[in-house]
């Protein structure tokens, strides 16, 4: 239960709004969400549209698990499309490495749940060590393809199901037995969303800090103008490797926290439409910026859901095709307002308040 | 310079990758004659020709024969009559001379000026179904030149079309772009001052983004503290051999 | 023999889908900068076009004979379409920002195969054709079916049409002069925005027969499988060259033999993993494989 607790991250330094707008307080708003998150399980109340059931209710929480999770995965991503300018297509493999990884150590080794997560992490951390640094050799498009190539192998794998070790097309399920009993079970979807909160401020607070250090601001150098690092003398290859590992391995956390979440790893998390579904997270909340990526992944989780809960439902059954069909379909949707972002909000969602105070002054 | 300028740059600034490259050049360039465009390496020669071109992101005005062309495209602007032959001379590699010279053509009231181009350049004729990758660096430059002959321009812009050629080759450049000049107007960035003595009847001269010179080209050439001042050069040996090989042929 | 015949054949129809989608790739990369993630929902229009003309919704279309023909025409002018609709309401306003060209592709290529889903549903639909086209024909004492053949005759009309296009028009010479040097195109007066339009309305030709003549050989459409040849048609483009239509027509073949003889005599889904390693190996090896020539 420890991890309800995590410290809320160092406050912001929020550019422009708080001190122009007012109280000094409005910079914690980041640890009142943390705060007003974290007791959430606590709470009966309904919102209606937004969840089927109230707050508490084991299947609210699980979706809000999941938004979180994806929150902190796309945060994740953003370090290297956002902050280095990495366009990797590849990022879900090693989601899937730590998913799959933690998962065979459990079901072929038996080994206690702590050794086999440490184990989990170190696996994906490894695996973008040695194709980070193979796929790095190239840059632009051509890294691009080279870590599409190597997702689409791992995929291809896992669902050859290789001596029955991945489980093929079905997935494997993690064995319940081995895991601590707090974690499993529906009694206990509390718990695993003070997981994905925790993963969530872990992956913040990661990314926040490295983004600051030196090497961040090398990272932001490379994003603008390669060129220009090298002339300063600096190798960009280690920056970018460093880049590439780090966001591999939160990833791969970020698979141990999905295993748990869902109770098995699924192939669908190795496909590159799962890394093109984490891009397009990221440029909806607003690539490079603080809290866009988070943003972005709660809101396409949460959107893919609901759309699709929408779609079983009767009211949708009962439209016109012309209605019914885009509304049946999420990834259309998603894919639709994706394309809409890109065209007309350059920067995101998180660019969004931004725009419209300078849209509104300039009416003024 | 009685006659109004044929192409009027005022303030033209270009920003890339959030640099500012110019600050501010001003420059005319008469209706007859050739106007050359001086400067040390850096001052922004170059990119002066392509934002006039629009090919990169440019502010201010260019006008051409008193219009505004600032916010058009580059190939709109190109056909109201412009021949440019770029520093990098701009050949493509893998299409044979014939193609690119037929590339440039333009639809215009006398066709394509083939009899000229291969008047002055018996080469290209003989070399036309070559692969313009393999030709020498002067066969290139004549290329380059050729394409901006091809149409009837109202003004030709040549960037360095003497850089990295053999003196004899240089010799051949210079005696085209005289022949030119006389029909058509001519905008020549040059480093080698021997050909800009030669050529040019006006200059500009720019430095750090900017403007520092507008006038005679005999007047700042005969004047060798300005030409010190705004050039860089003296009498270095690369230029004085190469003045020598100018001066010898003429 | 006759494994070895139907397995080379098999390996070639493959090779000619695959070159199918990927020479408009390879055109779009070349002359634009563009990696269009959007390519295999176009195959897929194409396929589905196909499949919708040929299940007698449009008059004078149907399963067999001339009527499949038709149908086979209509999927590709709507795949054509689609293609020309893409470039112009999608890619072309983003002219300047390249990297959101390419994120815009990944978007339609996520919207389309889920449009196609939700209007006829996810799972395979059985693909009609002409009788003619469904049996086998006898090679060196081997029965080989007919679509392999079929669709290994598009591959070589469309090779060659582009051939003549790119060699022998001045839209073609634009197209291989953008390829080199996009800003000198324009520097010479020409606008480089038709040849973009083009360069996507041929390509999305070509994938849309693709789709077309794919629902022969597979003898079904789904949503997906535009999208998961992609990735195959990735590999023809990188290892023939950007830009390359022969090239990319030699790497088609290479690609599609190696899958088909690797998936057969080793282990099945071996030959897929070999050609998606091949991909990374050449990008690595041959970085500048991805600016290719023009041939």
């Amino acid at each position: 239960m420890s991890t309800a607790t995590t410290p809320a991250p160092a406050p912001p330094a929020f550019a422009t709004a708080p001190a122009r707008r007012g109280p000094r307080l409005l910079r914690w708003w980041p640890a009142a969400v943390l705060v007003l998150l974290a007791v959430a399980p606590y709470s009966a109340l309904p919102l209606p549209g937004l969840l089927d059931g109230p707050v508490g209710s084991p299947g609210s929480l699980q979706l809000l698990a999941t938004c979180l999770l994806f929150g902190a995965l796309a945060t994740g991503y953003d370090l290297l499309l956002g902050r280095t300018g990495l366009l990797s297509f590849g990022h879900a493999l090693y989601f899937a490495a730590g998913s799959y990884a933690t998962n065979m150590f459990l079901l072929e080794a038996g080994l206690p749940f702590a050794v086999v997560a440490v184990l989990g992490l170190c696996s994906g951390a490894l695996l973008a060590l040695v194709l980070g640094s193979v796929s790095l050799r190239v840059s632009g498009i051509g890294f691009s393809m080279v870590t599409l190539a190597f997702a689409q192998a791992g995929s291809i794998l896992v669902s050859r199901n290789p001596g029955g070790l991945t489980g093929g097309e079905e997935g494997r399920a993690a064995p319940a037995e081995l895991l601590p009993s707090w974690l499993v079970g529906i009694d206990h979807t509390a718990n695993l969303y003070w997981i994905a909160l925790a993963y969530l401020v872990l992956t913040l607070a990661v990314v926040h800090r490295a983004v600051r250090s030196p090497t961040g601001r090398v990272w932001e150098g490379i994003k603008e103008n390669e060129r220009r690092v090298e002339v300063l003398g600096l190798k960009p290859y280690g920056f970018k490797l460093t880049a590439f590992v780090l966001a591999g391995a939160l990833a791969a956390v970020g698979g141990l926290v999905h295993l748990l979440l869902t109770g098995g790893s699924t192939p669908q998390t190795t496909t590159s439409d799962f890394t093109l579904s984490l891009l397009v997270m990221v440029v909806l909340g607003g690539s490079g910026t603080r809290w866009g990526p988070m943003v972005g992944g709660i809101l396409y989780t949460w959107a893919d859901h609901r759309l699709g809960d929408l779609a079983g439902s009767g009211a949708v059954a009962d439209l016109p095709a012309v209605l019914r069909v885009p509304l049946s379909q999420p990834l259309f949707l998603l894919g639709v307002l994706f394309v809409a972002v890109v065209h007309l909000l350059p920067g995101g969602l998180a660019r969004l308040p931004s725009r419209l105070r300078r849209t509104r002054e300039e009416h003024r | 310079m009685t006659a109004p300028a044929l192409l009027v740059v005022r303030d033209l600034r270009v920003l890339i990758g959030g640099r500012h490259i110019l600050h501010g050049v001003d420059l005319d360039v008469a209706p007859q004659g050739v106007t050359a465009l001086l400067g040390r390496n850096g001052a922004g020669k170059t990119t002066t020709v392509r934002g006039v071109l629009g090919l990169v992101p440019r502010a201010g005005s260019v006008l051409l024969d008193g219009e505004e062309t600032v916010g058009l495209p580059t190939h709109t602007l190109v056909r109201r009559g412009i021949g440019y032959a770029p520093e990098d001379r701009g050949i493509f590699a893998d299409l044979t001379v014939a193609e690119n010279l037929r590339l440039a053509e333009r639809r215009g009231a006398d066709g394509p000026a083939y009899g000229l181009v291969h008047e002055l350049f018996p080469e290209l004729k003989r070399r036309a179904k070559q692969l313009a990758g393999t030709l020498s660096g002067g066969q290139q430059q004549m290329v380059a030149i050729g394409r901006t002959l091809l149409n009837g321009n109202r003004l030709i812009i040549a960037d360095e079309p003497t850089k990295g050629l053999a003196p004899k080759v240089v010799t051949e450049v210079v005696q085209v772009l005289e022949r030119a000049a006389e029909a058509v107007p001519v905008l020549l960035v040059e480093q080698n001052l021997a050909v800009v003595r030669r050529l040019a009847a006006h200059c500009a001269v720019l430095a750090d983004g900017r403007t520092a010179h507008q006038g005679e080209a005999a007047a700042l050439l005969g004047d060798e503290e300005a030409t010190r001042r705004l050039l860089g050069v003296g009498r270095g040996p690369l230029t004085s051999r190469q003045d020598l090989t100018v001066e010898a042929d003429s | 023999m006759s494994t070895l015949v139907l397995l080379t054949m098999t390996g070639l129809g493959l090779g000619a889908l695959y070159f199918l989608i990927a020479s408009g790739l390879s055109l779009i990369f070349g002359l634009m900068d563009v990696l269009n993630f959007a390519h295999g929902a176009l195959l897929s229009i194409g396929a589905y076009g196909t499949w919708w003309a040929a299940s007698g919704n449009l008059p004078g279309a149907g399963p067999g004979g001339w009527g499949f023909a038709l149908a086979v025409l209509f999927g590709t002018a709507v795949g054509t379409l689609a293609a020309v609709v893409l470039e112009l309401v999608v890619v072309r306003p983003l002219y300047t920002r390249p990297r959101e060209q390419v994120l815009a592709t990944v978007g339609v290529g996520l919207a389309v195969p889920a449009l196609l889903s939700g209007v006829w549903g996810s799972d395979a639909r059985t693909f009609p054709g002409p009788e003619a086209l469904s049996g086998t024909f006898g090679l060196l004492g081997a029965d080989v079916p007919v679509n392999r053949l079929v669709l290994i005759a598009a591959a070589v009309v469309v090779l060659v049409a582009l051939r003549l296009f790119l060699g022998r028009t001045r839209h073609g010479l634009v197209v291989r002069a953008g390829v080199e040097d996009r800003a000198m195109v324009t520097a010479l007066g020409i606008d480089v925005r038709t040849a973009f339009t083009l360069v996507f309305a041929i390509g999305g030709c070509a994938a849309a027969l693709g789709g077309a003549l794919g629902g022969l050989y597979f003898g079904s459409v789904d949503p997906r499988q535009g999208t998961s040849l992609l990735i195959f048609a990735f590999v023809v483009v990188v290892t023939g060259g950007m830009g390359s239509v022969t090239g990319a027509a030699v790497a088609a073949v290479v690609i599609g033999l190696v899958q088909q003889f690797a998936n057969y005599y080793t282990a099945a889904g071996l030959g897929d993993l070999a050609v998606v390693v091949l991909l990374a190996a050449l990008l690595l090896v041959r970085p500048r494989g991805l600016t290719g020539r023009l041939a």
